[in-house]
C-alpha cells in the first residue's frame, strides 16, 4: 500500500524534531555553531597533536646518530635533524675524522652552522649529504632540473624547494651569506655564492636549508676556528691546518644497530668530549614525553569544550519545553507514548549535534590549513589536513552521543507532561 | 451508503498490533458494547486540599455505531468523564471498558497506543498542533496509531470542507475551520468510538447545526459510534439519544441533596 509510510513512528519523529528545528531556527543556528567550534577544535587539537608527534618521532629519519659537543642530545637532534635552536657547540674535526674512519660507521657527513641567509639556514657539509645520506629511509635528496652538487671547492651553494619559493633564488642566483641563525642586515660577509642546485621537495625541514662546502664555512670572513683550543682565521690561499677545523655536528649511518649502543657506551658512558645523539627516535619521544602536560592540557580544554556545548545543546533545548508541553501533551492525547515524546527530544539534541558536526569538518579543516602554514613556516613539517586520524571519525561520534545525552535532561522534561493538566490552554 | 471504500487504494489494514485478536473478538461478536462503564468513581483534591467526588457513575453503556448526547451544565465533569474514557485520566475505581478492554488496567504504553487505534477526541479546545498545517495535523493523528494513510487522510479534510486549506496551518483558519480540523483527526484511525467534547462552542447556530450535522454524518459513514457532551440545548436537540449526565452520576445527585435546604 504506497499511500502507506513504512514506519509512521519514525516519520512521526522526523516531522516532529525537522519542526522544532526550524521554528527555533536561531537557537538551533547558534548551538549547531557552538557544537562546530568544538569538534572542529577538538578534532584540530588531536590531530596536530598527534601529526607534529609522528612528524617528530616517527623513526622516519634515514640515519641513525648525531655526534656533537658535550650536552643534551635533544639539542643535537632538534639542530641537525630539525635544523631548530642554535648547536650546542662545536666538535674538533679530528673527531669527525676518526668517526668517519671507524669501521663501524657507514657514512658520516659533517654539519656546520652560523650563518644564515633572509634567515634561512646555511649549513656547511660535504657532498655526502647528497650522493649517499637518506634523510629518510630510502630517500635521497634529488635535485630539481639542471641542478647539481656544490664544488667542495667553490663557493657554490644547493639550495632547498622552500628556500627557493621564498627567497626567489634561482640557479645561477647569487647571494652572499648573514652571519648568526637570524637575519640581520648589517652582518652581510663579503663573500658571494652562486646556487648551482636546487632540492625537489621532500616535506621535511631540510626543504628550509642552504646547502654549502663546509670548508666555505671555515672561510668566511669573520669566522674564527676553535678547534685546536686557539683562535684561528683562515687566510686566502692557505691551507687550514685541520687541528684548527671544527663542526657543529656529525650525522652518522652505523653498518649495524649494536655499533649505536657501543659508541654510546664509549662516547656518552666514558668519554668527555662529545654527545652522541642515539637513538634519534626516542630522543624526540622523550622530548614530547617531556611536553606531554602541554598535550594534557590542550585535551582537558578540548573536553571542556565539547561540555559547554553539551551545556548549549541542553539549555536551549531546554529552553523551549515550557512553550512545548501543550505539543508534547497532545502528541501524547494522539497516541505518542512517553518514550515517543522522550526520543523526539533526545534525536532533535542529537540532530543539532550532527549538524554542528558537520560544520565542525570545515571548522576543523580551517584550523589545520592555518596550522599547517604555520608548522611549514616554521619547521617545514606538513601537516596533513586530511589525514585519516581516527579523531576525525572518534570525536563527531562523541560528540553527538555527548549531544543526544544533554537531550536527556530536557527530554525527561517532556517524557513527565502531565497529558490532562497540560491539554487546556493556559493564559 | 458514502462509508469510504476505495478498494484500490485504501485496503482495509493489517494491524500487528498484539491487540489483533481482540479487535477479531470484537467484530465478530458485534453486540459486545463500544463502552462500558461501572462503577467509576473520580475525584479531586481541592485547592483547600478536601477531596471532591466529581463523577460516580455505577452504569454506563454505548452500543457500536450508537449515536448519544450527554448533557451536563458547565462544571459538571463531562470533559473529566471524557478524558476518563480516553485514558487520558485514570478513574479511583471502577472499570471503563472500551472495545472490550479495561483501559485503565493496562500498562500506559499500550493504553496509548490504544486510545490512538480505536478512539477518536475531537477536544473541547481542538487542541490542534499549531506548527503543523491542517492535513500535518490529521497525519500526527495517524503516526502513532496503525499508521499514516494520506490519501485518506487528504479524503476527511476534503469531506470536511477543507480541501483547499490541507496545507493552512491551524492560525490561518476560522475557529468553525479549525474545529472541522479535529474533527478530520479524530476520524482518522477509523475509531471506532469518537469523543466530542462541546465540539461547537465557538460557533453560531448555522454553522453549529452544520457542524454536528456533520460530525453524525461522518461518524456514520466510518461506523464509529459518538458520545458528545454538551451544555447547549440547540446542539443536544440534534439527537434522537440524549442523556444528563446527573442522571448517571451519582456524586452530582449526592452535590444536589447536600445543596438542598
Ligand atoms: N485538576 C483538577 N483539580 C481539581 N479539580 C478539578 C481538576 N480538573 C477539573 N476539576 C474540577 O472538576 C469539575 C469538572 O470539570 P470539567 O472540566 O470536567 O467540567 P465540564 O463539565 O467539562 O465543564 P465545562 O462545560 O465548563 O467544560 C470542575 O468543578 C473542576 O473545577
Ligand atoms: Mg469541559
Amino acid at each position: 500500500m504506497s499511500a502507506t509510510t513504512h514506519s509512521p513512528f519514525l516519520a512521526g519523529l522526523y516531522l516532529i524534531v525537522r519542526r522544532s528545528l526550524r521554528r527555533h531556527a536561531l537557537s538551533t543556528t547558534v548551538t549547531a555553531a557552538s557544537v562546530a567550534l568544538a569538534s572542529g577544535l577538538v578534532m584540530a587539537v588531536f590531530s596536530i597533536a598527534d601529526q607534529t608527534r609522528t612528524a617528530f618521532t616517527g623513526g622516519k629519519i634515514g640515519y641513525d646518530a648525531i655526534l656533537g659537543a658535550r650536552g643534551s642530545p635533544l639539542q643535537l637532534v632538534l639542530n641537525t635533524v630539525y635544523h631548530l635552536e642554535t648547536s650546542p657547540g662545536n666538535i674538533p674535526w679530528k673527531l669527525y675524522q676518526t668517526i668517519r674512519e671507524d669501521p663501524r660507521v657507514d657514512l658520516a657527513v659533517p654539519y656546520a652552522v652560523g650563518d644564515n641567509y633572509r634567515g634561512f639556514r646555511i649549513v656547511g657539509t660535504t657532498e655526502d649529504i647528497f650522493g649517499r645520506l637518506e634523510y629518510q629511509p630510502g630517500k635521497r635528496f634529488e635535485f630539481q632540473g639542471k641542478g647539481r652538487p656544490f664544488d667542495a671547492k667553490r663557493r657554490e651553494a644547493v639550495i632547498g624547494s622552500f628556500v627557493a619559493q621564498r627567497t626567489g633564488l634561482r640557479l645561477n642566483s647569487t647571494f652572499n651569506p648573514y652571519h648568526g641563525l637570524t637575519f640581520d642586515e648589517t652582518m652581510r660577509h663579503p663573500e658571494e655564492y652562486v646556487v648551482v642546485g636546487i632540492l625537489k621537495p621532500t616535506n621535511t625541514p631540510s626543504d628550509r636549508v642552504i646547502w654549502i662546502p663546509i670548508e666555505g664555512i671555515f672561510r668566511m670572513e669573520g669566522h674564527v676556528l676553535r678547534g685546536s683550543g686557539e683562535e684561528f682565521q683562515a687566510e686566502a690561499g692557505k691551507e687550514i691546518p685541520d687541528d684548527h677545523k671544527e663542526v657543529s655536528a656529525v650525522m652518522l649511518k652505523f653498518k649495524n644497530p649494536q655499533a649505536g649502543f657501543a659508541l654510546d657506551q664509549t662516547i656518552n658512558k666514558q668519554g668527555k668530549v662529545a654527545t652522541l645523539a642515539f637513538p634519534i627516535g626516542s630522543i624526540m619521544a622523550s622530548l614530547f614525553d617531556k611536553m606531554g602536560w602541554v598535550n594534557r592540557v590542550l585535551i582537558l580544554v578540548a573536553y571542556l569544550v565539547v561540555l559547554v556545548a553539551a551545556g548549549s545543546i541542553l539549555a536551549s533545548i531546554y529552553n523551549t519545553m515550557n512553550e512545548r508541553r501543550r505539543e508534547f501533551a497532545i502528541l501524547r492525547a494522539l497516541g505518542a507514548r512517553r518514550r515517543t515524546v522522550f526520543s523526539a527530544i533526545v534525536l532533535e539534541a542529537s540532530t543539532i549535534s550532527a549538524l554542528g558536526v558537520l560544520a565542525g569538518y570545515l571548522v576543523y579543516a580551517g584550523i589545520l590549513a592555518g596550522a599547517a602554514l604555520v608548522v611549514r613556516a616554521q619547521t617545514g613539517v606538513v601537516l596533513d589536513v586530511f589525514s585519516g586520524h581516527q579523531v576525525l571519525y572518534l570525536a563527531p561520534i562523541v560528540m553527538i552521543v555527548v549531544g543526544a545525552l544533554a537531550g536527556v535532561v530536557p527530554a525527561f522534561k517532556a517524557y513527565s507532561t502531565d497529558v490532562a493538566a497540560n491539554l487546556t490552554p493556559h493564559s | 451508503m458514502l462509508r469510504w471504500t476505495k478498494t484500490t487504494s485504501h485496503k482495509p489494514r493489517v494491524r500487528v498490533s498484539p491487540l489483533t485478536s481482540a479487535e477479531s473478538v470484537l467484530k465478530i461478536r458485534s453486540y459486545m458494547p463500544i463502552l462500558e462503564i461501572h462503577n467509576l468513581v473520580k475525584t479531586y483534591t481541592a485547592p483547600d486540599g478536601e477531596r471532591t467526588t466529581i463523577l460516580d457513575i455505577p452504569n454506563f453503556t454505548l452500543e457500536p455505531g450508537e449515536q448519544i448526547a450527554l448533557e451536563g451544565s458547565s462544571g459538571s465533569g463531562k470533559t473529566t468523564l471524557l478524558n476518563l474514557i480516553a485514558g487520558i485520566l485514570t478513574p479511583d475505581r471502577g472499570q471503563i471498558r472500551v472495545a472490550g478492554k479495561d483501559i485503565a488496567l493496562l500498562p500506559e504504553s499500550v493504553r496509548d497506543r490504544w486510545r490512538a487505534e480505536h478512539i477518536g477526541y475531537v477536544f473541547q479546545t481542538f487542541n490542534l498542533l499549531h506548527g503543523y498545517s491542517a492535513l500535518e495535523n490529521v497525519e500526527l493523528g495517524m503516526m502513532f496509531g496503525p499508521g499514516v494513510d494520506k490519501e485518506f487522510a487528504a479524503h476527511l479534510l476534503e469531506r470536511v470542507g477543507l480541501r483547499e486549506r490541507m496545507r493552512y496551518r491551524p492560525s490561518q483558519l476560522s475557529v468553525g475551520q479549525q474545529q472541522r480540523v479535529a474533527l478530520a483527526r479524530a476520524l482518522a484511525n477509523h475509531p471506532n468510538l469518537v469523543l466530542a467534547d462541546e465540539p461547537t462552542g465557538n460557533l453560531d447556530r448555522r454553522h453549529t447545526d452544520e457542524a454536528i450535522a456533520l460530525i453524525r454524518q461522518i461518524c456514520g459513514e466510518n461506523g464509529a459510534a459518538l458520545l458528545l457532551v454538551s451544555h447547549d440545548y440547540h446542539v443536544l436537540g440534534k439527537f434522537d439519544q440524549v442523556r444528563k449526565l446527573d442522571e448517571i452520576n451519582l456524586a452530582a445527585q449526592a452535590f444536589a441533596e447536600a445543596a438542598a435546604p
